[in-house]
């Protein structure tokens, strides 16, 4: 099966030094080095084993800035076969509108029977880019997955979507978009066969010129819908009590805390 | 692209910095190691157990695959890339470091003196890892004099291809007890007229040989995840398909085996400093004493200094000599002596200093300090002592003047 995999460079908040742009208060995307989004990882674990045990290939897909195809090379060695990626400077401050629909007419020129995307992005945390995409292309939308049964035969897929209770079984036709969760399991480490592989890999680079948006539709930071108005640190914590006893002892002492102040 | 230039020949830049390749090699080691090794570090000390499931973990992210040829399912990875493997890995537990170096260092008598055929039969299982592979010299009586052993191989019966009988034993051997292939080196000389250099030969001999046996596992100071094994050869019949190079030839191919791989202890040992100096600096930045960081103390910054400035310079010494003894440096011996000495010295001093910046937290094994100063006093001994290195450059240096 063909499985195609939303991924996004996110700046590695390891680092500690992500800030906003002080001119435009757009994310400075130069400040920090990028990594592949978390939750994208795990889409991409969730898509190699399917393969491993299907059989198939995994294609990226990523809308990103010009540095991207160095992130995009970890995904590769992960085990990802090929990736296709939109880079473009209009895209710069692109809001979700405009990023799902690039995406979603990248994603029309290629044949899929799973596309899976990550909860949602590090940086930009709106986590409606995949729904979006589904809409757009009409595709099943199987959110929070925490299994992935398909059947090929059939041509459908099982998901089991996490809910409040436990979880629901949904199954739908394939190509379907599912929403993956750190419940389908740890993505791998790159073995160094696989950083060397990635090297040689196809990474398909396009401009916004290269993408055929439906009926023309505008994109990019000139027509973003949202603005980032201003940021502020959060006030630094007040002094924090460390219980450093034993487990019994110290779940008393936090128990008497709570009830003191009636919390509990 | 417009250029009124014509454009020049592309020509080889000598490079001061990493390739890409090894840079991405080196980072994807450290995250393993911080995120997959670094937890069991301690446990590995205390249980001075082999540690299987990290050895498993090198063979599954192909890092014991580094030094073997891609024709035999390995990395091709040069000896700078195995060197910062080692380091990556050894900055975060030595005793893991070592299974690497070890791995190249026993599979250097075949990579320099193996036929095609041994290495179709070794390496493929090797550079996967299925197989480790130790390397026998040192015995009881002969450490530094290597010539001077009496693990002895005979032929038994005539003909160039006759089988082996080797009878002796060798000590202090690193993971003999785990290992699979050993690479033995045996005096095969008739008679004692024969020169010193040309008294030994080398042998592959598999674990499950008849007459060979792992006598004890040493308790030891450092690296105690690590075994270091007596072994034993009564009678070990050894075909002659297992001999590696030519009869007489294992002093000079023990030699050449040993310029090529001591990088891979100075790689250690750069690694072991480069933790201990991870450790001090942010225990200091968060130590508070007299009511500020005691990083704040221009006592202890000088010493963080100090220790930041030997192993820079001991890993610079190290990747330039790495470089030159893959170039085929003329002098690969002497550089190989050089990057060992500084690099021991440097580990041995540092993580003394981290040691004493720690204070008495230093000395527990609540915090790893300790523990790397133990494991850094073994780079100053092993694969020829620090006076065996002084001695090869000397000579190095005195043969310049002729």
């Amino acid at each position: 099966m063909r499985i195609v995999v939303l991924v996004k460079p996110v700046p590695d908040t390891a680092s500690g030094g992500e800030r906003l742009r002080p001119d435009d208060l757009r994310l400075d995307r130069a400040a920090v080095p990028a990594v592949v989004n978390a939750n994208d990882e795990y889409a991409l674990e969730a898509a190699l084993k399917l393969t491993e045990a299907h059989g198939g290939e995994v294609h990226l897909v990523s809308m990103a800035g010009p540095t991207a195809p160095e992130t995009m090379r970890k995904a590769l060695a992960m085990g990802a076969a090929s990736g296709t990626l939109v880079t473009d400077d209009s895209l710069a401050g692109s809001d979700m509108v405009s990023t799902t629909r690039v995406l979603a007419a990248v994603l029309r020129g290629i044949e899929y029977d799973l596309l899976l995307a990550g909860a949602d992005t590090s940086d930009g945390g709106g986590g409606i880019v995949p729904a979006g995409i589904a809409t757009l292309l009409g595709l099943p939308y199987l959110s929070y997955a925490a299994k992935i049964i398909p059947d090929t035969e059939a041509g459908s897929v099982r998901v089991h979507r996490i809910s409040a209770t436990g979880y629901e079984v949904l199954e739908s036709p394939m190509p379907a978009l599912i929403v993956a969760t750190q419940a389908l399991g740890e993505p791998r480490y790159p073995s160094l066969k696989g950083i060397m592989a990635a090297r040689s890999k196809t990474l398909d680079t396009n401009s916004l010129a290269d993408v055929p948006l439906e009926d023309g539709a505008a994109v990019g930071g000139a027509v973003s819908t949202t603005a980032v108005l201003g940021s502020e640190a959060p006030p630094p914590r007040a002094a924090t009590r460390v219980i450093r006893e034993p487990a019994e002892e110290a779940a008393r002492q936090v128990v008497e805390f709570l009830a003191d102040r009636r919390i509990i | 692209m417009v250029s009124s230039t014509p454009n020049p020949e592309p020509r080889p830049t000598p490079t001061y910095r990493l390739t890409e390749d090894q840079a991405a090699l080196r980072d994807a080691v450290r995250v393993l190691a911080d995120e997959r090794i670094a937890p069991r570090a301690a446990e590995i000390d205390r249980t001075a157990e082999f540690p299987w499931d990290v050895k498993e973990l090198l063979a599954s992210h192909d890092i014991l695959s580094l030094p073997f040829p891609e024709q035999y399912g390995g990395l091709g990875g040069d000896l700078l890339t195995v060197c910062l493997a080692v380091e990556q890995i050894s900055r975060v537990c030595a005793t893991s470091g070592l299974i690497l170096a070890v791995h190249e260092l026993a599979s250097l008598p075949l990579l320099l003196a193996g036929t095609d055929e041994q290495k179709d039969r070794w390496f493929p299982d090797l550079a996967a890892g299925n197989k480790l592979i130790a390397f026998a010299l040192t015995e009881a009586e002969a450490g530094s004099d290597v010539a001077a052993a009496r693990t002895r191989a005979r032929r038994d019966g005539e003909g160039d291809d006759a089988d082996w009988i080797i009878d002796g034993s060798k000590r202090f051997i690193s993971q003999g007890s785990v290992a699979d292939l050993i690479a033995v080196f045996a005096v095969t000389a008739e008679d004692d007229d024969t020169p010193r250099r040309d008294r030994l030969t080398c042998f592959m001999v598999e674990k499950d040989m008849a007459g060979f046996a792992v006598e004890r596992v040493e308790h030891k100071m450092g690296i105690r995840g690590s075994p270091t094994a007596e072994l034993s050869f009564r009678g070990v019949r050894v075909p002659d398909a297992n001999r590696v190079g030519a009869v007489g030839e294992g002093f000079s191919l023990a030699m050449r085996t040993l310029d090529r791989s001591r990088p891979g202890i100075a790689a250690q040992a750069v690694g072991i400093a480069q933790g201990a100096l991870d450790v001090a600096a942010a225990y200091a930045a968060e130590r508070e004493q007299f009511g500020k960081p005691i990083s704040d103390f221009q006592m202890i910054a000088a010493m963080l200094a100090d220790m930041d400035a030997g192993t820079e310079a001991a890993r610079q010494l190290l990747y330039k000599a790495a470089t030159e003894i893959d170039a085929g440096a003329a002098d690969a011996g002497r550089w190989s002596a050089l990057c060992k000495l500084v690099a021991g010295d440097t580990a041995m001093r540092v993580t003394t200093d981290a040691v004493q910046v720690l204070g008495g937290y230093g000395y527990i094994d609540e915090f790893p300090v300790e523990r790397m100063m133990r494991d850094a006093k073994i780079t100053q001994l092993y694969e020829g002592t620090q006076q065996i290195q002084r001695l090869v450059i000397a000579r190095a240096l005195t043969a310049r003047q002729h």
